[in-house]
């Protein structure tokens, strides 16, 4: 797997770069926008992505511009939304549903899970099912409870789904618009407290395979791995680190299915030392897998056991105590400070 | 290499792919057979289970918590945004009213339900499709009149009919057969249901799309789909195995009512593209309780999606009485979601083909869904792993013989001289052959080759699926005998 070695999208653009500084929720917005001019078979489909623009805004004017077919206000049923949604691919329709919040899923995950994720296989590779189901997840906006989760590895652990999740503006167009593209059910995770977070997005750019991993920092002590809202986050405990004089390298993995170990691989080789940062609950999370996978294909370079930060085997906590449950600055580097000890 | 290890790889590769014991592996057919029984009958069961559980999803109901206000509305720009959005997410959420409504609606009806069922149905919600089941064809073979749903046949469509009927239940047999032999892991025998299922699909159009169960073979038949495709999953070389695009019926659906909602999202689509073709969706009394049957009914009647809900009601989900599933009569849940639903005669075929033409012609010219309930009786077990005598009364089962459908047809046919003998020994012929080709079919249908675990998990592929794919296959090749090609490792090249 291809993986792209610098934070812009890679060069080569044809004609003038058109780059334009935008938040990863207008990011989202736009490739909506471009996907729905590029293909008519794209439609929106969600609980109040019409005229509200849906609850986060990222859906804002698209039902204005392209009516309400193709923008389609839902009944609040997830499985019914879900459901149809698989009714409409196998018509012909490239469905991008929203669910509202991460916590909202799971009477989707049914239809997600028995029907989406197989139907591809059981027909033989006959039909395909080209549905995008977008999750703004993850905490750190004080919300009330099942606002918050982070349920990436229930969706990355079943066989005929595919899971990114961007970090940036940039990655948030341009996995959105291959996302929409991809002939298979796409889990997209968006991070939602990094919403408003802007960045550079060239739209013109040619962009890195959509399950490709990215170093965003390089340095040689220790690789930090994350995903989405915590990529952030890991690029400031490596800031933080630097003052100390570590050196550590980032990689955003932007994908959770697959994984790509590698450019994980490559990274881990130089530095000897790896702690993978997610939100998520540590036990059986992302997290795991890249830890028995990167030991396997490591071994002899690994310098420290791989570690792991994240949330805890306890339900997502009360807003007022979510800043101590969130794997913070201080806990990545808590981490990196036991990988070294070794 | 030790003298243990030798011993477990040479009985690992006894099992394997080699040519040899491709031989061996179908010799012991039934006994694999046996277990993929009790497997498939577990999963049966949890999808019955499910049903049961969905009440608790009901009131799982995380929306509420979308209402509340955010505690810290200082942590980031969106909250208050997020906050307001949700709260009017809340006053617009329809769910809440309808729940009301449908449990004051249950409440008043219990007692007519209860006298209905002994009796005769009660009116239909729309006031046009007649106080009673609709029947054209009795038990007794005559034919009868309804104000309703009129239906004219010429004699060839009849006989026609009647053909269908009987080899589809010589299909359904001989399935049945072949699972007792161990060809097959399991059967859902659709015995007894054979008119709700001829006649529903014989009302259909080529451009319509069929959304089934697991047991709507005669309705596969209907569409032309090759009867042996149907084996294929029953018999474990695959789990689904027909293209459903080429005869426009969907794949078995196993997951109780799930394809309710496929059905209802496909309409939409054909109203987005302005065609004027309809969709059906099967579905049975049990699956009634599952939600997605329930938020296939609001969207396409929110939609105005043209669907057909055809429910077979054959009064067991396995071993549940449909009073289990609900205290009013099924074809009266249309009312709730603002479209009709009828009751018909679900072993007359004449009047299963006359209410589910007038079902689709009225979803093809944008006048919505229509719930049909077939009230019919499954004669058989559930599957061939159920047991029905644990649960029903041979008495039960000995009334339903009374209304048998291919009988009543075939009494009318004689009756009025509408068939002749050799007519029916034609198709008595035809069946025969069928019953031949089908039992010829399944002993030479192959098993799949090993690295078809690997194939068509996704339709762009996948890094992880390669590597074990090339892992498995490395595996596979080094039990391989050296002096002999080496057959799984030469497939697994061309796994894709």
């Amino acid at each position: 797997m291809a993986a792209a070695t610098s934070t812009a999208s890679a060069s080569a653009a044809s004609g003038t770069p058109d780059v334009r500084k935008m938040p990863i929720a207008k990011a989202l917005n736009e490739a909506l926008r471009s996907s729905m001019e590029n293909d008519p078979k794209v439609l929106v489909m969600g609980e109040d992505v019409g005229k509200l623009g849906g609850v986060f805004r990222i859906t804002d004017g698209l039902q204005k511009d392209f009516g309400e077919q193709r923008v389609i206000d839902t009944p609040l049923a997830e499985s019914g939304i879900v459901g149809s949604a698989i009714g409409l691919a196998l018509r012909g329709y490239r469905p991008v549903v929203e669910i509202q919040f991460d916590g909202f899923v799971f009477p989707a995950y049914d239809q997600i899970v028995t029907q989406l994720a197989k139907m591809h296989a059981r027909a033989l590779g006959k039909i395909k099912l080209p549905v995008v189901i977008r999750i703004p997840y993850a905490g750190g906006i004080g919300a009330v409870e099942h606002h918050s989760e982070s349920p990436e590895a229930l969706f990355a652990h079943v066989a005929g789904l595919k899971c990114v999740s961007p970090s940036n503006a940039s990655d948030a167009y341009w996995m959105m618009r291959q996302a929409v593209e991809s002939d298979d059910p796409v889990i997209f995770f968006e991070p939602k407290r990094r919403y408003w977070d802007k960045g550079e997005v060239d739209v013109t750019a040619i962009p890195a395979p959509l399950h490709a991993a990215r170093v965003v920092r390089q340095g040689g002590d220790c690789t930090l791995a994350a995903y989405g809202p915590m990529v952030k986050t890991c690029l400031e405990a490596a800031s933080a680190a630097e003052e100390e004089g570590r050196s550590l390298e980032v990689v955003d993995l932007r994908s959770m299915s697959p994984i790509d170990f590698d450019t994980l691989q490559k990274s881990v080789e130089r530095t000897g030392r790896l702690v993978v940062v997610h939100e998520a609950p540590v036990f059986l999370g992302t997290g795991s897998e890249v830890a028995a996978r990167i030991t396997e294909r490591c071994f002899y370079h690994l310098e420290a056991p791989v570690l792991r930060v994240g949330g805890f085997h306890a339900p997502y906590p009360p807003a007022r105590l979510e800043d101590e449950y969130l794997p913070g600055l201080d806990r990545v580097l808590d981490a990196v400070d036991r990988a070294l000890a070794y | 290499m030790t003298v243990e290890s030798t011993a477990a790889r040479s009985m690992a590769r006894r099992s394997g792919t080699g040519g040899k014991s491709a031989t061996k592996k179908s010799a012991s057919a039934p006994r694999e057979a046996g277990g993929t029984t009790g497997t498939t009958a577990a999963t049966a069961k949890r999808s019955k289970s499910a049903g049961a559980a969905s009440p608790a999803k009901t009131e799982n109901s995380g929306k509420p918590a979308k209402a509340a206000k955010s505690t810290r509305t200082s942590k980031t720009a969106q909250p208050a945004k997020t906050a307001k959005a949700s709260k009017a997410a809340k006053a617009a959420k329809p769910a809440k009213t309808a729940k009301a409504a449908k449990s004051t609606a249950s409440a008043k009806t219990t007692r007519t339900a209860r006298t209905t069922r002994t009796t005769k149905a009660a009116p239909a919600v729309d006031g046009s499709a007649g106080t009673e089941l609709v029947q054209l064809l009795t038990p007794e073979g005559e034919r009868v009149e309804h104000p309703d749903y009129a239906i004219d046949l010429s004699d060839e469509e009849l006989r026609g009919l009647y053909r269908d009927m009987v080899l589809t239940r010589r299909f359904d047999s001989e399935a049945t057969s072949l699972q007792r032999q161990g060809e097959l892991g399991l059967w859902a025998s659709l015995l007894g249901q054979e008119a709700a299922q001829i006649g529903s699909g014989r009302a259909l159009r080529d451009d319509d799309y069929v959304f089934p169960t697991y047991r709507e073979h005669g309705v596969a038949w209907c569409r032309g789909v090759d009867p042996t495709k149907l084996l294929g999953m029953f018999r474990g070389v695959n789990n689904g195995g027909w293209d459903p695009t080429s005869n426009n019926f969907h794949l078995y659906t196993i997951v109780i009512g799930s394809q309710a909602l496929h059905a209802t999202g496909y309409a939409m689509g054909v109203t987005f593209d302005g065609a004027d073709s309809a969709v059906i969706a099967y579905f049975g009394d049990g699956a009634s309780s599952q939600g997605d049957v329930a938020e296939a009914f609001t969207f396409s009647a929110v939609y105005n999606a043209p669907v057909v809900f055809f429910c077979q009601n054959n009064q067991w989900a396995i071993s549940e009485p449909a009073e289990r599933q609900s205290r009013v009569p099924l074809y009266q849940r249309a009312a709730g979601f603002g479209f009709p639903g009828v009751r018909v005669d679900g072993n007359d075929v004449l009047a299963c083909l006359a209410v589910t033409r007038a079902a689709v012609e009225r979803a093809r010219s944008g006048q919505g869904p229509m719930l049909i309930e077939a009230f019919t009786y499954r004669m058989g077990a559930h599957t061939t792993s159920d047991d029905p005598t644990r649960y029903r009364r041979d008495e039960e089962r000995a009334e339903w013989e009374a209304k048998d459908p291919i009988a009543r047809l075939r009494t009318y046919l004689e009756k009025d001289g509408l068939a002749d003998d050799a007519f029916f020994a034609s198709v008595e012929e035809e069946s025969e052959a069928m019953g031949k080709h089908v039992r010829e079919a399944i002993r030479t249908m192959p098993d799949p080759d090993t690295m078809a675990i690997f194939e068509n998990v996704y339709a762009d592929g996948h890094a992880l699926v390669d590597e074990e794919r090339a892992q498995f296959a490395e595996y596979l090749a080094s039990f391989a005998d050296p002096d002999e090609p080496a057959h799984s490792a030469a497939s697994a090249g061309e796994g894709r």
